[in-house]
């Protein structure tokens, strides 16, 4: 594995966590709880969307083998996508979907932080005009797990319960394999063990702000990076590249 | 000696009676969502490069998704054509990430006149519930007012409404 490999592979998971994540929040819209609720779950989902079609010209732009963006989204299998677990879980009821916005957005805040610092240019941009982006899912979700905590009876047990599932997939996020080694030694990437701590930190803060309970680690699933997921991703793709396949290169 | 400088000479003055008519241009071309304003009032212009008629002209998105990027890069192309200029490069740059105080002054004005708050004190950071910053209403003037919804129309603006008009309002988000 050189460095550009690593570096094709990573601009890949980068652009994969967004497409997924923007491509979840995207099946709300026209069914959020209110209107101005429906319009933040969709300005989300085009953040994704833009930050994903960012990488995914980087990555084909590096790959030099006629690839774009759009064959790198839509034409890839299940096996191929590197995401973590965590976006591809099903939406489920809308504390469910906050939940999980809550866990990654926070990931997604100190990585983006941390890539700031990349010594690849495009990386860093990406990383710089992301961050800012991420920032305001971070507040929203947060915003919306106290609501719910301090909120009624049902409110709080409907988060609880997201917290309870979805808690096995956030070991997955700070998986490392042999791209973040090549990446991180040659100060492209940073290691994941810093992020962890501060989201760590940060997630745990809020939760207890939200009166939510950290449930015991059980049945701790990993392997997104490694191509390795869960059979809700095989249905998303079926939904998201329909297009696509039926019709190659059909353009909007 | 002399004769080989002229010309050198003369292109560099051609090179930048185009470069700013490039830039006036381009001055011309409206933000698609807030048409008061322009793209280089934006901010999203960075550079008008031009040698010997070769345009480099480099932008820096403001929002990753913001689908007024496509229409801003055919406008470009188009104004640009229509005037002459056939030869046109544009050219992304990711980093430095776009910020709104690269908005000029004067299109904060336009902005308030259109209805939209312009961007104001601090960035709008992570404060969550109460240390919510107050944004001054484009109408009356007043700060009495409270956040809506953080995302609005456009991905660049959240929702906001005045206590004392009793009316919503957009803010362009500042960061």
């Amino acid at each position: 594995m050189n460095t550009k490999e690593a570096l094709i592979n990573y601009s890949l998971r980068l652009a994969d966590n967004s497409m997924i994540a923007a491509q979840r929040l995207a099946e709300w819209n026209s069914c959020g709880p209110y209107l101005e609720e429906d319009i933040a779950l969709s300005n989300m989902a085009l953040d994704f969307f833009g930050q994903a079609e960012t990488m995914y010209e980087y990555a084909a732009q590096l790959s030099n083998n006629n690839s774009t963006a759009d064959m790198l989204a839509f034409r890839r299998n299940e096996r191929q996508y590197l995401n973590c677990l965590l976006v591809e879980q099903p939406n489920g009821d809308f504390a469910f979907t906050m939940m999980k916005q809550f866990l990654y957005s926070a990931f997604a805040k100190y990585l983006y932080e941390a890539l700031s610092a990349s010594n690849d240019e495009t990386l860093k941009g990406f990383a710089e005009r992301s961050l800012k982006e991420v920032k305001y899912h971070f507040r929203h979700s947060s915003e919306w797990l106290i609501r719910f905590g301090n909120g009624t009876e049902e409110s709080l047990t409907r988060a609880q319960y997201a917290l309870d599932e979805l808690w096995r997939y956030t070991d997955d996020l700070f998986c490392m394999n042999q791209i973040d080694e090549e990446l991180i030694s040659t100060g492209i990437s940073v290691s994941s063990d810093t992020i962890a701590a501060k989201w760590n930190f940060t997630v745990k803060e809020t939760l207890q702000a939200a009166n939510l309970i950290i449930p015991e680690k059980f049945n701790v699933i990993k392997g997104g990076y490694n191509g390795i997921h869960s059979e809700h991703l095989g249905h998303l793709l079926c939904e998201m590249q329909y297009l696509q396949r039926a019709y190659p290169d059909a353009k909007w | 000696m002399v004769n080989h400088n002229i010309p050198l000479h003369t292109v560099s003055t051609a090179d930048s009676a185009d470069e700013k008519k490039v830039w006036e241009l381009l001055n011309t071309i409206p933000d698609p969502d807030i048409p008061v304003i322009s793209i280089v009032e934006l901010g999203i212009v960075r550079n008008v490069d031009v040698e010997e008629h070769h345009i480099t002209i480099t932008i820096t998105p403001s929002y990753s998704g913001c689908p007024a990027m496509n229409v801003f890069t055919e406008d470009i192309r188009k104004v640009l054509t229509e005037n002459g200029y056939a030869d046109v490069r544009i050219k992304t740059k990711l980093s430095p990430a776009w910020t709104t105080e690269w908005i000029k002054e004067e299109a904060r004005e336009k902005m308030r006149k259109h209805g939209i708050a312009p961007p104001e004190n601090d960035p709008d950071g992570e404060f969550i519930f109460m240390q919510q910053k107050q944004v001054t209403c484009p109408r009356c003037g007043k700060t009495d007012s409270k956040l809506v919804s953080q995302f609005g129309s456009t991905p660049c603006k959240a929702l906001w409404y005045c206590n004392t008009c009793d009316q919503p309002f957009e803010y362009f988000k500042c960061h």
